[in-house]
């Protein structure tokens, strides 16, 4: 029982990583009809979002270690620190969620750049050549950030508040239960974002607009509508879902440059799962491989089938495709001529 | 015509035709040796250059590791070729070492980038010994490259002197006759930890094993097992985890619940930051006890490099090392002094493993008097050396491994600068880590020079 519960809250923040990612993407696709391959880059960036506000923040004085003679050792102090003492250091502790501040607008920046710079000149061409380039622009923007920030990976913290792990045996009456604090945070992080993902584009008239325009591009169009401009927007948005994903998930996994990479196939496949186009079946999708993923890696049942962690996820994407070749919620004439 | 003019006759052309045909002809036993040694071998330097090809992880999970692979082996050139301030040049003993290239030819190199990948580390290995012409192969960040790597030496007939890699196998039963490793392996460092985590933890433990799912892994997993095993230690449960998962919570999460109280983290690189810190500062599973004892956390193979990526998790974690730059005798100190200096930064283990490699090739080629192969091998077999910061060494003959002293290393409570992360617990005699060279199996192979 106890195993149980684990598992599925370890497939809880997997999935809500995946949710998120994959939420952009098909956002991406069912608006712009782009296999956007740079997504995980947005993912990626956003953590990196995190890195780079920390690093700003704790830029620190230097004291020179004298007893090393051969290179400069020295033992640094914040100036947050410095300055500001006890509130100082307690900014210093929340920079992961803090760095959302900047997240936010570098990655509606860097979205609509994207958009407008270069994914809009690849709307009319074949999916190969979409694929290609993105892929390409991801390769570009992981090779920036590996120049600047290293190959290694780079240790985040989560606040101290939400540091440890939480004794969620009590919430269930099992005692002795307990999960990380900051996975559980980012679980409900994920579902605040699709929430608000959703009301978005159901209660406004942007969203409204936007999808009519996944439905029927050419109509709204015709009606006078930029579906254009509203469509950059929409990359935009979903830069920032990725970007925000990213940022938050830095405590979890110390970001490094390869970290977009590692989603990226993952989330395509949570996409084709859960229906190429289907936002709803995207978050569906991304909890359901994230908690399979997360039950498939119990030594109970690797002792069955030895190396099932590692392949489940493409298991079920073939047999989903078998039964539902749409997907799980795919629309019909989506990606079909 | 010219040839009156060069004081040639007919008369003489043709004698010095028939002398040369004669010479040419002359039964092969009278030439061998000379014969052999100045053409018959793969890439046989024959201008005023020899060419070195250094194989390092340049891009994908280790680039770091890889980058300050290649400013040791830039800084080995330097030195060997008279220029710096000599570094361990002037501490190795014995020593031929001229500081004027290797058998006076200046030494050169050039750079491959393995990936970590076994197949892309052939290929630049591969393209380094034929289009390069190349005529030793180093570096490397990963058993399986260096497993990879060293049969295609052995097969190219070119000389694989091999950098940081721990599994049993690359001296094991993977071995190869042109494969020389300095780097210490999983059963050394089994040997050498295992007394002090008796000591520090007791002897009635037990203990949970997440490995990565690759050669080394799997050896390390087998030699802490043995190791701890033979102090009373239980093995609770040893999951493989796939290389590079990133996320690990969902191996952590059942060994809370295992009965377990160590947890012995088979990770190297990111896979070792990831999980450690995860199962620090996510999983707290440092505050948390387990059979009345308090829950430990063991890696066996630390590096320094890793230790910045795990950042505060890494404070009072046991483990090994193969060198460590705060180490007190006259080499280190000279080659920490040389690599600081150029670089600004302490050179990290695997850097130093990859410089002492360079200066042993080059030292074994001027014993030799030559750059054949199967005389250099000889010179590497069975030789013992001081001076390289590790205590006396050998190279052990039947296996090509090296043997010195063990580091026993924990993460450092309260470092004192950014650099010391990292605090010597125990210097392992050699003696005690030393083992039956027949254990692991594995055939040298032969010594036969090859073309290339």
């Amino acid at each position: 029982m106890d195993a149980i519960i684990l598992q599925i809250l370890n497939g809880l923040d997997k999935g809500g990583a995946y949710a998120l990612i994959a939420l952009g993407l098909t956002l991406i696709f069912g608006t712009l009809g782009v296999v956007n391959f740079a997504h995980g880059a947005l993912f990626m960036l956003g953590a990196f979002c995190a890195v780079a506000f920390s690093m700003v923040l704790s830029i620190s004085e230097r004291v020179r270690d004298e007893s090393v003679t051969f290179f400069e050792a020295y033992k640094e102090v914040p100036y947050l620190e410095i300055w500001f003492g006890e509130t100082g250091r307690t900014i210093l502790d929340w920079s992961v969620p803090l760095s959302m501040l900047l997240a936010i607008p570098f990655m509606l920046l860097v979205g609509l750049a994207m958009e407008r710079g270069l994914i809009r000149y690849f709307y009319k061409r074949s999916h190969a050549e979409q694929i290609l380039v993105t892929f390409g622009l991801a390769i570009v923007l992981q090779e920036i950030v590996k120049h600047y920030f290293g190959a290694n990976p780079i240790p985040m913290t989560a606040p101290p508040a939400f540091a440890g792990s939480a004794d969620v045996g009590q919430w269930f009456g099992i005692p002795g239960l307990s999960y990380p604090m900051w996975r559980i945070i980012y679980f409900l992080f994920s579902l605040a974002v699709i929430g608000a993902v959703f009301a978005f584009l159901q209660l406004t008239t942007f969203g409204m607009v936007v999808r009519a325009g996944m439905a029927d591009r050419e109509t709204v169009g015709l009606l006078g509508i930029n579906i254009g401009r509203k469509f950059s927007i929409v990359f935009g948005l979903a830069a920032v879902v990725a970007g925000l994903a990213g940022v938050m998930y830095t405590p979890i996994l110390s970001p490094n440059y390869h970290l977009g990479m590692d989603f990226l196939v993952l989330s395509f496949v949570v996409v084709v799962v859960g229906g190429m186009g289907s936002l709803g079946g995207a978050v569906v999708a991304g909890f359901l491989l994230g908690i399979l993923q997360s039950f498939s890696s119990m030594t109970e049942i690797k002792d069955i089938v030895p190396g099932i962690d590692q392949i489940i996820i493409y298991l079920v994407a073939v047999v989903v495709l078998l039964v539902r070749p749409r997907g799980l919620m795919g629309r019909k004439g989506v990606m079909e001529a | 015509m010219a040839f009156y003019k060069d004081g040639w006759t007919r008369r003489r052309l043709l004698t010095t035709g028939a002398g040369l045909t004669a010479g040419l002809a002359m039964p092969h036993v009278f030439t061998r040796g000379a014969w052999a040694q100045d053409q018959a071998f793969c890439n046989n330097p024959s201008g005023s250059t020899v060419t070195l090809g250094f194989n390092v992880p340049q891009s994908g999970p280790y680039a770091d590791e890889g980058a300050d692979e290649l400013r040791a082996f830039q800084l080995a050139v330097k030195h060997l070729n008279g220029e710096g301030d000599g570094g361990m040049l002037s501490t190795m003993k014995p020593s031929n070492l001229k500081g004027n290239g290797i058998l006076g030819k200046k030494v050169a190199f050039v750079t491959g980038d393995t990936q970590t990948k076994s197949d892309a580390a052939r290929a630049s290995a591969k393209r380094m010994i034929e289009a390069d012409k190349a005529i030793m192969i180093s570096g490397g960040s990963s058993s399986g490259v260096a497993v990879a790597v060293q049969s295609l030496c052995q097969d190219m007939g070119v000389i694989f002197m091999a950098g940081l890699t721990h599994s049993n196998d690359t001296t094991g039963k993977d071995k190869r006759r042109y494969g020389f490793r300095h780097f210490f392996n999983a059963y050394m460092s089994g040997e050498a930890l295992g007394p002090i985590l008796a000591e520090e933890y007791g002897k009635d433990r037990r203990a949970y094993h997440l490995t990565a799912d690759y050669t080394w892994g799997w050896t390390q997993e087998e030699s802490i097992k043995n190791a701890t095993e033979a102090l009373g230690w239980e093995t609770v449960q040893a999951v493989r985890t796939p290389l590079g998962a990133g996320d690990f919570s969902q191996y952590l999460t059942p060994v809370l619940n295992s009965g377990a109280d160590v947890l012995i983290l088979n990770h190297y690189g990111g896979d070792m930051v990831n999980s450690l810190r995860q199962a620090v500062t996510q999983f707290d599973m440092r505050s948390k006890q387990a059979n009345g004892k308090d829950f430990q956390i063991v890696v066996p193979l630390f590096s320094e490099l890793m230790a910045q990526g795990a950042g505060e998790a890494v404070k009072g974690i046991l483990g090994t090392a193969n060198w460590d730059w705060k180490l007190d005798n006259e080499a280190t100190k000279a080659f920490s002094k040389s690599f600081g200096e150029e670089f600004g930064s302490p050179p990290s283990q695997a850097a130093h493993t990859c410089y002492v490699q360079t200066l042993l090739y080059a030292n074994a080629a001027e014993t030799a008097g030559t750059f054949y192969p199967p005389e250099l091998i000889k010179a590497l077999e069975g030789f013992e050396f001081d001076g390289m910061g590790n205590g006396p060494t050998l190279y052990r003959a039947e296996d090509h491994q090296c043997f010195k002293d063990v580091l026993v290393v924990r993460g450092k409570q309260e470092p004192t600068n950014q650099f010391d992360l990292m605090e010597i617990v125990k210097v392992v005699p050699r003696d005690e880590v030393t083992y039956d060279a027949s254990i692991f199996g594995g055939e040298l192979g032969p010594y036969d020079a090859k073309q290339c």
